[in-house]
């Protein structure tokens, strides 16, 4: 890696066009988009970009300095097999910035036909260790990797050190407590996940019900979490319920939490970080506009003068409002927490 | 037609962290039983160390001996530095076939030219990504368990000449991966001192919904499904699409059972409902297959669709 640390990229997350263009507009260095279909990781109804989509906003993004890097990170199977390769060559024809890969046919793919365009390895391929990186830039050169969010920052100092290509690490939006790419709970539950589907506990299989003994939270026909009347329901990811383990009720797996290191910038940047990645292609153009916004001050001040970096308290407070079970988390990245 | 062999038998890896005399005599028993294949080593967390490497290898040489064809099982998540190195060292040793467990342990052996064993936490979902493999040196591989027989067919249609499918087809099924150690977590210890209270829970700990429904299995850092999956009732279909090995997850009890009865159904010695019937009883949170029929994991698929208890 090298010395001298480079200003970090934030690239920002887009579900449509308003939001695309918020992010462009607040200051994102680049963009991240998913086609309308299972070929990225948040496949929700009415979410995503059709060809045209793409093109508008490819357009809008490029026009002001802003890259677009397209998600084609779920699983393919060999039966929907032509869905990702047509998704590979759609981007690579809309002259997007960079694909973000993680299955290794769909890589193998891209890296064959259309051997100039960037390659990033996808959070989904959790890539945790320098071996596991080398992988893939040896077959794929791929050019970044996107680490998963278990990391620790003592880990993800390791990885910078070895690593034959450039880290983005996730700075803000929901956490994964699980590796991501190698949960299945959620296809143990519903039959679909973010490796075959792009959805965690989707949608469909949620159903909510108001009992006796409070509200109640489902997916596929399994208890989730049951409130009382004065707790808010939060959706049913289904790692965030509440289960009862050896006599004892409480978030067995994860309390719902946001990841949030914007306090750890300088020391990301001082390891040689290239970006900082924002979770959150469900959400709101409100939402990628204040994070985006927020993320980009930080981010500056930071390259400014990281020895007087701060986190300044404005900040935190509008990353407060917008974050998911509106408590924040500096997550494996803060070792303790592990 | 086509004339198939019938699957050999495979036995994972220990899952659950055991003491040392408890592993000892468990693979002594082992030794004694029909399994074909036996995977050896620690693959999830690398705070266990009943056995050392060392001890392992012995064990290795021991199975070998009693006729086992044995692999080394590798670490499914690697972060430390540590595990790293471990890896490397395990991957060095020239004398058993390897089991990646991550794309990292991929690396390295494919960087040595040996030739390895893919587990069930490297997703192969398609046909291109088996054939990139198999040029790097795959020779056998495990179906990710949430791939069903329909995507398994699909794949077998462009199958490399020679590599060898492994499918799991007994056992608490391992459903997800976490730098959090969820053993821990449920006695309000931190990771870091977690006073290997995972050696208190043979099988894993249970974790039921609100409703008293079993769901999952806490294992360390690994959650696994409560249901046992059981695939005894597709010997035939799993036969005929070429299966070569079925995987049975070890358990605290009746591994040896289990092992007898898959044995006698692939010689059919008895039917497979006779088998079925027989394997309920080493099931404690009953079982599932609904992964295999291209749905839900945690259904049981006898006919009719119908939830594990």
């Amino acid at each position: 890696m090298p010395d001298a640390p480079q200003n970090m990229e934030l690239v920002c997350p887009a579900g449509n066009l308003p939001a695309l263009k918020a992010a462009v507009d607040a200051g994102a260095d680049a963009v991240y988009i998913g086609f309308r279909d299972d070929t990225n990781a948040r496949h929700f109804a009415g979410l995503n970009f059709n060809e045209q989509r793409s093109r508008e906003g490819i357009d809008y993004a490029h026009r002001r300095g802003t890259k677009v890097f397209v998600a084609i990170n779920t699983y393919a199977q060999t039966s929907g097999w032509t869905r990702w390769q047509q998704a590979v060559d759609r981007a690579a024809a809309l002259g997007v910035d960079a694909l973000i890969l993680a299955d290794i046919g769909v890589m193998d793919y891209a890296a064959e036909r259309w051997p100039e365009l960037r390659l990033h390895l996808s959070v989904q391929a959790s890539a945790t260790n320098a071996e596991s990186i080398r992988f893939y830039h040896e077959n794929f050169s791929i050019r970044r990797v996107v680490l998963p969010r278990v990391l620790s920052m003592k880990q993800v100092r390791q990885v910078a050190a070895e690593s034959p290509v450039p880290l983005e690490v996730f700075g803000f939006g929901s956490l994964c407590v699980m590796v991501e790419g190698r949960c299945l709970l959620s296809s143990y539950v519903t039959g679909q996940s973010p490796n075959t589907f792009g959805a965690c506990s989707p949608a469909s299989a949620v159903r909510w019900t108001e009992t006796a003994g409070g509200l109640e939270s489902r997916l596929n026909d399994v208890l989730i979490d049951r409130y009382g009347a004065d707790e808010p329901a939060a959706y049913p990811t289904l790692c965030k319920g509440r289960f009862e383990v050896a006599g004892n009720v409480y978030y067995a797996i994860e309390e719902p939490v946001s990841l949030n290191t914007v306090e750890l910038l300088p020391e990301l940047q001082s390891i040689g970080v290239a970006a900082i990645k924002i979770e959150g292609r469900q959400r709101s153009p409100a939402y990628v506009r204040q994070v985006t916004r927020v993320w980009r001050a930080a981010l500056d001040a930071c390259a400014r003068n990281p020895d007087d970096y701060r986190a300044q308290q404005p900040w935190l407070d509008a990353l407060q409002q917008v974050s998911e079970g509106a408590q924040t988390t500096l997550g494996a990245y803060h070792r303790p927490w592990q | 037609m086509n004339t198939r062999t019938r699957p050999k038998l495979s036995l994972g890896p220990v899952l659950y962290y055991w003491e040392r005399e408890k592993l000892l005599e468990f693979y002594e028993h082992i030794a004694l039983t029909p399994v074909d294949i036996v995977y050896l080593g620690e693959t999830v967390c690398s705070k266990r160390r009943a056995l050392r490497s060392d001890d392992w290898l012995q064990l290795a040489h021991t199975l070998r001996q009693a006729g086992k064809e044995v692999v080394l099982s590798s670490m499914t998540l690697i972060e430390a530095g540590s595990e790293l190195g471990a890896l490397r060292s395990l991957c060095e040793n020239e004398g058993f076939t390897i089991e990646a467990n991550d794309m990292g342990a991929v690396q390295l052996l494919a960087a040595r030219g040996r030739p390895f064993v893919t587990g069930p936490a490297i997703n192969i979902y398609n046909h291109r990504t088996l054939n990139l493999l198999a040029k790097r040196g795959m020779r056998r591989w495990v179906l990710p368990v949430e791939l069903g027989r329909d995507s398994l067919a699909d794949i077998h249609a462009q199958r490399p000449d020679g590599i060898e499918t492994e499918v799991f087809a007994w056992g608490r099924l391992p459903l997800a991966y976490s730098a959090r150690c969820f053993t821990a977590r449920a006695h309000n210890l931190p990771k870091d001192d977690c006073q290997f209270r995972c050696l208190d829970y043979p099988d894993g700990l249970r974790l039921s919904t609100r409703e008293n429904r079993s769901f999952l299995t806490l294992n360390g850092i690994q959650t696994q499904s409560a249901a046992s999956c059981n695939l005894v009732t597709e010997i035939d279909d799993l036969s005929a699409l070429g299966v070569d090995v079925l995987r049975i997850s070890p358990q605290s009890l009746h591994t040896e059972r289990v092992i007898k009865l898959f044995q006698q159904c692939l010689d059919g010695a008895i039917s497979a409902r006779e088998a079925d019937t027989g394997l309920q009883s080493c099931a404690p949170s009953g079982c599932c297959n609904g992964y295999w029929h291209g749905e839900a994991g945690m259904l049981h698929h006898a006919g009719e669709k119908v939830p594990c208890p």
